[in-house]
């Protein structure tokens, strides 16, 4: 088992370092010239301003050295300062961070509380209205463009019924709780604020629905196939045989066979959910990583955009890691 | 007073609702089981025994449906009960093995939990009590260290060990009743022989009663007294086994026990088998009369019209026929065999001989750091073949048999030693030498269901090999010898049409082999090419390859697990263990003075013969390259000179064995 773990992290390692050769290629290879993007049309005609510009952000360096620099910088923990903002890109990303993990997070919580059992009923029910409506619901969910039904969600409980928060993390009015983790969720019950506590959980209600609604769609459609495979299986009719209950067999025998392959679509799942929320965090005003990156991008801020996609492919790197470590836990026959 | 019966089936009827119309795949059905009795059923693969079988725990899944009959358990109608009812009795007063051990255990659940998961819902147990008990049942069953066991994965436990759990959780709580269908099919005749031992003493010191479902009579005879014999989803004949196996009363169980090789039966002048023709009638269709008569040798006028009820020929003896009802007696079958003693070959040039022939196959790294791992899976073997004979080649799963005959064909590249077929060394030799030589070189394969490419015309696989070699053009020419090849395996030319999944398996066997004629080989590698089938169309198969053989002087080598049919077929066998041949003998010696202590092992394990010596454990893992003696592990006349590897030695004519004191352990007391 400890082997096991070792050789993932090893592996996951290579993989890192090979996931910053490619960023920063990525960055310094695209055509665009950031120049352009952040200098005044004035500015830029000068060309010992333009000169200038280009030695204070190393962008006259060989490509090689630059590559250099930027793997010495990443090793501590410094991934440059952004054109934009001029302030560290680490400093930048943990303050937009937090948000988009917190939203994520519930998202795939959501995804998986509703996805799972979801999948399970239309499995044991086949055919029945519970399978119809299991399969209405993913379907919807996995074909609504995004922005749609983020502005349909808002129309329908914020707007007409007021029932919902607006957007954004908080009411305009109310402060952020004192940051500890960032996760304002974590944060105000560590103050024990309770009313911040709610402010911030009824803000998440609707963007994190909108942005699990695929999610949900996936997950229980690869459940309910996963848990329909594993009924097939013989062990299935010797537990029947055994006279155990069908209950006993559904969740004891059949879901922790069926989940292994769900497991592998969650990793996926959450992964995207990190680095896929820039619809949904525009409409919802969500100060997360999705709007900085568009932000970024829109400003060709490539010290920002190398370190946005080093942070993404880091966690995508991560939660592989922790799929398969649950792998381990699920399946004996992958422990050595 | 009479005893209640633990089991008594009353004109069961299990229909498959589908959309041609219900199938009837049990069809009156009756049987009663006294306590502690043990009950066969035999039939072909759809007689409905397995179907059956089900029906009894009511475990059967849409579309099929009991529609008739009752089944009573120690007096309880099982099909008036409510589904509480039932769950109750399943697993506790009865319950049911079933044929595949690597796919009935849980792979993600510990053994322990799935021994004792029953043991508690059932309230036999407490948690605690189960586990005691659970271990001390995996003791029982013969599994070593059984606490440790217990704490396992099923994917650390090989196919005989994981039965041995399945019938662990079968008796956890003391059944009244087993139900055991085909527990022993997927397993080696040596680990049959085990599994077979424990069921009988385990009926013995438990008092179960035991239904076991077979296709294989002597597997049957080994624990049943009595049988049950199933045709068409009716029983056909029921008596005592062994009267069943030595004057059937019913054509369909004569047929049965005719068509299959005994071993301890003399061997005769002619090793052709008796084989009904035809199949089982369609099950949508089924005939007004007797179900058997379109293919019965006996029948008479009024089989074709009125259907037989099964009923007593002679005391304790019933049989559904007109025939036998009416006095008649079906005859004793030519005694069948040969004593194949008169083409022992003689030190002519050999159409091939093998030399030091080795395979490794290495296996992917489990991780980066982990050392490579390798499976030794031939590991030396000399062997000549002579023109016009055939030679068996026989032992376990993972001995190399199937190996060697991919190493001949050149499949696979041999990892060491040498190959010369007809003169020419093709060990080493290039893909473009062998070429030549392949159409010269014919292998037939064990599943026909998968050696056809299923979106072939049957015509365009038959003919393929004849284009690819340039022997013949298409069209005509190539339609031409289609139609020679179908008629010469006893198949409609007509047919050259169709598609495989429009052949039955036996049928898809005769195409394998037509396709192997299609290059008019010298030579035919046939590797296991009996063993998915029912024993009447191995008997159909068998006749044919003999008859192919005398007609076209083919040369065979036979791969096979079935010792009756090798000893029935083969001129000469080769006995292989861990990748090594332990014996090399003519058949008739071989079977009847084995030299080698394995050899006696084997012959000893085939079900349906008394005087067992029962090899405890399982062959060593094929990770390791064998060592001295690669048997003596499990050799029961093993010495400490084993770890030296003893030489292949003639020691009598033509008879040669790999062993330090050969012919020492006393054969099995012939029957």
């Amino acid at each position: 088992m400890l082997r096991y773990v070792l050789t993932r992290l090893l592996g996951a390692a290579v993989m890192a370092v090979l996931a910053i050769l490619v960023v920063f290629l990525i960055a310094n290879t695209v055509p665009g010239d950031p120049v352009l993007a952040q200098l005044g049309d004035l500015a830029a005609s000068n060309p010992d301003t333009v000169m200038e510009w280009r030695a204070k952000w190393g962008l006259d360096l060989p490509l090689w050295e630059r590559y250099g620099l930027f793997l010495w910088g990443v090793l501590h923990g410094d991934l440059g300062i952004s054109i934009a903002s001029q302030r560290p890109v680490l400093a930048d990303i943990a303050q937009y961070a937090p948000a988009t993990i917190e939203l994520a997070t519930i998202a795939f919580v959501v995804a998986l509380a509703v996805g799972i059992p979801l999948g399970i009923a239309a499995a044991v029910r086949r055919d029945s209205w519970v399978d119809a409506a299991a399969r209405v619901i993913s379907l919807v969910g996995v074909s609504s463009p995004t922005f749609w039904l983020a502005f349909i969600m808002l129309a329908i409980f914020y707007g007409g019924l007021q029932i919902a928060p607006g957007p954004g993390r908080l009411d305009p009015i109310a402060f952020p709780p004192e940051e500890v983790t960032g996760l304002f969720l974590i944060d105000s019950l560590l103050a024990g604020d309770w009313d911040t506590f709610h402010d911030t959980a009824a803000h998440l209600v609707l963007p994190s629905i909108v942005l699990a609604a695929a999610t949900i769609g996936l997950i229980t459609r690869t459940t309910r196939a996963a848990m329909l495979e594993a009924m097939q299986q013989d062990y299935v009719r010797v537990s029947r045989a055994k006279g155990l209950r069908e209950r006993f067999i559904i969740l004891r025998h059949v879901l922790p066979n069926a989940l292994i392959p769900v497991v592998t679509l969650g990793g996926i799942a959450y992964a995207n959910l990190l680095a896929g929320a820039v619809m949904t965090e525009t409409v919802f005003s969500w100060p997360g990583l999705g709007r900085y990156t568009f932000r970024s991008a829109a400003a060709l801020d490539f010290p920002a955009i190398m370190g946005i996609t080093l942070v993404v492919s880091v966690s995508t790197l991560l939660v592989n890691l922790l799929v398969d470590l649950s792998y381990a836990a699920l399946d004996p026959r992958v422990r050595r | 007073m009479r005893e209640i019966p633990v089991l008594e089936v009353k004109d069961l009827r299990t229909v498959f609702l589908t959309d041609a119309g219900p199938v009837r795949a049990v069809d009156g059905v009756s049987f009663t089981v006294m306590p502690g009795e043990t009950l066969g059923i035999v039939g072909e693969s759809g007689s409905g025994k397995s179907v059956t079988a089900l029906s009894l725990l009511r475990l059967l899944e849409e579309p099929a449906r009991i529609v008739g009959g009752s089944i009573r358990f120690q007096g309880r109608d099982l099909l008036a009960m409510d589904q509480e009812a039932l769950r109750a009795l399943r697993g506790d007063r009865i319950s049911m093995v079933f044929q595949d051990p690597m796919t009935g255990l849980n792979p993600v659940v510990r053994i322990l939990r799935q021994l004792t998961e029953h043991m508690v819902a059932h309230g036999r147990a407490t948690p605690a009590e189960a586990k005691s008990r659970a271990i001390s049942l995996l003791g029982r069953m013969g599994i070593t260290a059984p606490e440790r066991s217990a704490a396992r994965f099923p994917h650390e436990f090989s196919g005989g060990m994981r039965q041995r759990v399945m019938l662990g959780i079968g008796f956890a709580n003391d059944p009244a009743l087993l139900i055991a269908d085909e527990p022993t099919t997927a397993l080696d005749v040596t680990i049959q022989a085990q599994i077979l031992d424990l069921l009988r003493r385990l009926n013995g010191e438990f008092g179960t009663a035991i239904v076991l479902i077979s296709h294989d009579l002597g597997v049957i005879a080994d624990v049943c007294r009595r049988v049950a014999v199933m045709y068409a989803g009716e029983v056909v004949e029921e008596a005592g086994t062994a009267a069943v196996l030595a004057d059937p009363r019913h054509p369909y169980a004569w047929a049965l026990v005719n068509a299959v090789p005994r071993i301890g039966t003399p061997l005769g002048t002619d090793r052709r088998l008796v084989a009904i023709e035809g199949a089982p009638p369609d099950p949508l269709a089924l005939p007004a009369g007797c179900r058997f008569a379109p293919r019965c040798p006996f029948r008479i006028a009024r089989c074709e019209t009125e259907h037989p009820p099964l009923a007593e020929v002679a005391p304790g003896r019933l049989a559904r026929c007109w025939v036998t009802q009416a006095g008649e007696v079906l005859p004793k079958a030519g005694v069948a065999g040969f004593v194949g003693t008169a083409r022992i070959p003689v030190a002519t040039q050999p159409i091939l001989s093998v030399r030091g022939l080795e395979k490794r196959f290495p296996l992917p790294r489990e991780s980066l750091l982990a050392p490579r791992r390798v499976v030794h899976a031939v590991n030396g073997i000399d062997l000549d073949v002579a023109r016009g004979e055939t030679l068996g080649v026989v032992g376990e799963s993972g001995c190399g048999k199937s190996t060697l005959a991919r190493l001949i064909t050149r499949i696979h590249a041999p990892s060491a030693g040498s190959i010369v077929f007809d003169g020419q060394e093709i060990g080493q030799a290039s893909a473009a030498e062998i070429r030549p030589l392949r159409r010269r070189l014919q292998m037939v394969f064990q599943d026909p269901y998968a050696s056809l490419n299923p979106r072939m015309r049957v015509g365009d696989i038959l003919a393929e090999p004849l284009i690819a070699h340039g022997l013949i053009g298409r069209g005509a020419a190539a339609r031409e010898r289609v139609t020679e090849l179908l008629a010469t395996v006893g198949l409609n030319p007509a047919w050259a049409t169709r598609c495989p999944h429009e052949f039955s398996g036996g049928q898809r066997q005769r195409i394998s082999i037509a396709r192997a004629l299609a290059l008019q080989p010298d030579m035919i590698l046939a590797d296991e090419p009996i063993s998915a089938l029912d024993v009447n169309i191995q008997a159909q198969i068998l006749n044919l390859m003999l008859d192919l053989q005398q007609r076209m002087g083919l040369t065979y080598l036979f791969i096979a697990h079935d010792l009756a049919v090798v000893r029935h077929l083969c001129d000469r066998v080769a006995v292989l263990y861990l990748g090594k041949v332990m014996e090399l003998a003519p058949s008739a010696e071989l079977f009847a003075r084995p030299l080698h202590p394995y050899s006696s092992v084997l012959i000893s394990a085939v079900p349906g013969r008394a005087g067992r010596i029962l090899l405890q454990g399982e062959p060593p893992s094929t990770l390791a390259k064998p060592t001295g003696c690669p048997f003596r592990g499990r050799c029961p006349i093993a010495r400490p000179i084993c770890e030296t590897p003893p030489p292949l030695v003639e020691h009598a004519p033509g008879c040669f064995a790999a062993c330090h004191f050969p012919g020492e352990f006393a054969p099995p007391p012939s029957p």
